[in-house]
């Protein structure tokens, strides 16, 4: 990611890249070990975490800046219905693009899962390869596609089935066809490695004891892929709320989400400690909801 | 308890199978019948699991036709056959507890709660898992796995079970006293039974009838006697049981008796059926051979004694024949036994030989060496 990356994707990043090196650790030393990665942690996590919690109780300056006096009034503010209109519009689109992901994932991840071993990587490659093309851009293309005198458009008039070009762009559902699109890797991938370590006999048990194929799904299938679709679900759902560059380009001024909201605190109105509460709000939350995952039997490793 | 019927429960009739080009099924026919305890012996990769794949319909068959009490059941799914399956992994649902695996196909049936409870009671104490209702699979050792896995199919009170090595994962002990529970609870339930195993001390204690299977092909089937004393092929008589397999032609023919030639000496044999200069297997078990210091009328063979191993309570000696052969004689313990080195006589009861035609063989040979025909341009 080019753009500004939000807090607690960078401290999730950090969470996973410190177990990997915890596995490494048997053979060398503690200290040399650990010690670099607890500095790394404490300068790279730590630091700005406690920095962005301390700025959330102070004050704005008349130039911008912080002015050091402890309040509670950054996160009082936050009940104000134009920001709460906001977190709740925030989370209806990321339920609604975590929703659409999954409906439309879920059979795209099966496919793959029982597809050819050969198939399987053509298709896994395919759905890596955006990846490797920068977000940003690929969001540009969405504007060309679906901007007023853009292809839809065009090819929707040249075949006459609309008289006047259609309102695309800069549309709450511009924001969501977004965000489906760029996060739809993150759902279909743990779908996948979910469905792929199903043990293909216990459909045959379900077969053998009279379910039809259907049945088999509901009863056995979906359950036992349950922690990919958490996964998925945590993985679309979060970044929704932070991906403001998406809300930016394809929801014009129309679409503010958390994400913007948090940036033009920032950027904008250099209102810091507003900003810094808004996010340690959002990263509260993240917590709830790793701690819900958790709760119902996910395990954090699913979440790569 | 149930008796095998006449009645006829599963019928293979000129079974082929392929899996691409390679043919795993050849030719199989098969006749299993109501109430039978029916084993399939063969090493790994002969196609019994395929086999059994093909009774419960988790495989088609290429040609030919699989017949469940009368009904060819060709494009049945396996939801609508009335057979039920005990995987070899156990394939139990590891989300649902004890109960609920058990309770599965009743529910997909759509019983009623009150059966189903009732039902399932039994089975679990059928199995003599009562109390374990609320344990995930997770929390169960192999055997009180493999029990869950046979009640969730007999609960259904299938006509056939199909059973792929149940007891492959368990250790020794557990696996023969579940040899004889299994085999109480077949008699039990008078439930056909088509059991795999490549255990071959496993399907003489269990079996009424042993299918022996080879790289596709039936090779014998029978009772578990008639397979170990009368084996029909050089395979079977060296897959069950141990035996010395001597290579001889048949010298002359007279009545019942023929005269046979080794490679380093000859006998007097008795069997029926033979022609001069055959070719022909003699099969001899362990403890039918035996040796002595003097010659024996009938017999015209020396070997070498090379060693003894104690086996618990028998013995094997080892002679070694001129041409290098090994030969095993088990004897029990406390016999007298022969310095090795010796020089002794060799001959066997004779009840105790086998005389196998070696013409399938050639025939499977000569299949194997047809040239090449090179197509020039
Ligand atoms: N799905 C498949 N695709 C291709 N070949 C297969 C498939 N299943 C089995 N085979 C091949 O068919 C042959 C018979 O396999 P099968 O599983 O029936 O053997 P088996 O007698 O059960 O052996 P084992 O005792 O090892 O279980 C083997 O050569 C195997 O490699
Ligand atoms: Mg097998």
């Amino acid at each position: 990611m080019n753009t500004v990356t939000p807090p607690l994707v960078s401290f999730r990043a950090e969470a996973t890249a410190s177990e990997k090196r915890m596995a490494l650790s048997r053979s060398i030393p503690l200290f040399l070990m650990v010690g670099p990665v607890i500095l790394w942690l404490l300068i790279f996590v730590a630091a700005p975490l406690v920095y962005i919690l301390v700025i959330s109780f102070m004050k704005k300056g008349t130039y911008g800046g912080v002015v050091a006096s402890l309040n509670f009034q950054n996160y009082l503010r936050i009940y104000d219905p134009l920001y709460l209109k906001i977190f709740f519009v925030s989370i209806v689109i990321a339920l609604a693009t975590t929703v659409l992901c999954l409906v439309l994932g879920y059979p795209f991840a099966y496919i793959i899962a029982r597809a050819r071993d050969r198939n399987k990587s053509i298709l896994l490659s395919l759905i890596m390869l955006p990846f490797w093309t920068n977000s940003l851009i690929r969001t540009y293309g969405w504007i060309i596609l679906l901007r007023t005198n853009g292809t839809f458009n065009t090819l929707l008039q040249s075949t006459h089935l609309v008289f006047r070009p259609l309102q695309m762009l800069y549309t709450n559902g511009a924001v969501m066809v977004g965000m489906v699109y760029t996060l739809f890797p993150f759902m279909v991938l743990p779908l996948y490695s979910s469905i792929e370590k199903l043990d293909r006999s216990l459909l045959e048990a379900a077969n053998d004891l009279g379910a039809k194929p259907r049945r088999a799904f509901w009863r056995v299938t979906l359950p036992l892929t349950v922690p990919g679709v958490f996964a998925g679900c945590i993985q679309v759902f979060i970044p929704t709320l932070g991906y403001f560059f998406i809300s930016d380009l394809l929801g014009g001024g129309n679409s503010v989400l958390v994400g913007n909201l948090i940036r033009n605190q920032f950027l904008a109105a250099r209102d810091w400690p507003f900003g810094a509460a808004l996010s340690i709000l959002l990263i509260v939350f993240t917590i709830v909801l790793m701690r819900v995952y958790k709760h119902f039997g996910g395990s954090l490793e699913n979440i790569t | 308890m149930a008796q095998v019927s006449d009645k006829v429960m599963v019928e293979l009739r000129n079974v082929d199978k392929f899996y691409g080009a390679n043919k795993v099924v050849k030719n199989l026919n098969l006749q299993i019948r109501e109430g039978e305890f029916l084993t399939m012996l063969g090493p790994s990769g002969c196609g019994k699991t395929t086999t059994l794949r093909m009774i419960a319909g988790f495989e088609a068959v290429t040609s030919g036709a699989v017949i469940i009490e009368g009904e060819n059941v060709g494009n049945k799914a396996p939801y609508q056959r009335n057979v039920n399956t005990v995987f070899q992994n156990y394939a139990l649902f590891p989300h649902m507890n004890v109960y609920d695996n058990i309770a599965f196909g009743l529910t997909e049936k759509k019983v009623k709660k009150e059966e189903i409870r009732q039902r399932v009671g039994e089975m679990l104490s059928l199995v003599q898992m009562d109390g374990y209702e609320k344990r995930m699979p997770s929390q169960l050792s192999g055997g009180q796995k493999q029990r869950v896995a046979i009640a969730r199919a007999l609960v259904n009170r299938p006509k056939v079970l199909l059973l792929d090595e149940p007891l492959g994962a368990l250790d020794l002990k557990l696996r023969k006293q579940m040899q004889v529970e299994l085999k109480h609870l077949q008699r039990q339930l008078g439930i056909t039974f088509v059991y795999v195993t490549h255990d071959q001390e496993e399907s003489l204690t269990m079996s009424d009838r042993i299918a022996v299977m080879n790289n596709g092909i039936l090779e014998q089937i029978g009772p578990p006697d008639k397979i170990y004393n009368q084996p029909a092929t050089k395979f079977v008589a060296d897959f069950i049981g141990e035996s010395n397999i001597l290579e001889a032609s048949v010298g002359s023919v007279d009545g019942d008796s023929l005269n046979v030639i080794f490679e380093t000496g000859s006998a007097e044999v008795s069997a029926a059926g033979f022609s001069q200069d055959e070719m022909v297997y003699i099969s001899v078990r362990p403890e039918k051979l035996k040796c002595s210091a003097a010659a024996v009328p009938g017999f015209n063979l020396r070997g070498t004694v090379k060693e003894h191993i104690y086996v618990g309570s028998i013995i094997k000696t080892i002679i070694e024949l001129p041409n290098g052969q090994d030969l095993k004689m088990s004897l029990l313990a406390g016999t007298p036994l022969i310095a090795p080195g010796e020089v002794v006589w060799v001959y066997w009861e004779k009840d105790g030989t086998v005389v196998l035609h070696t013409h399938e063989e050639t025939l499977y040979n000569l299949i194997e060496q047809v040239p090449k025909i090179e197509v020039s341009v």
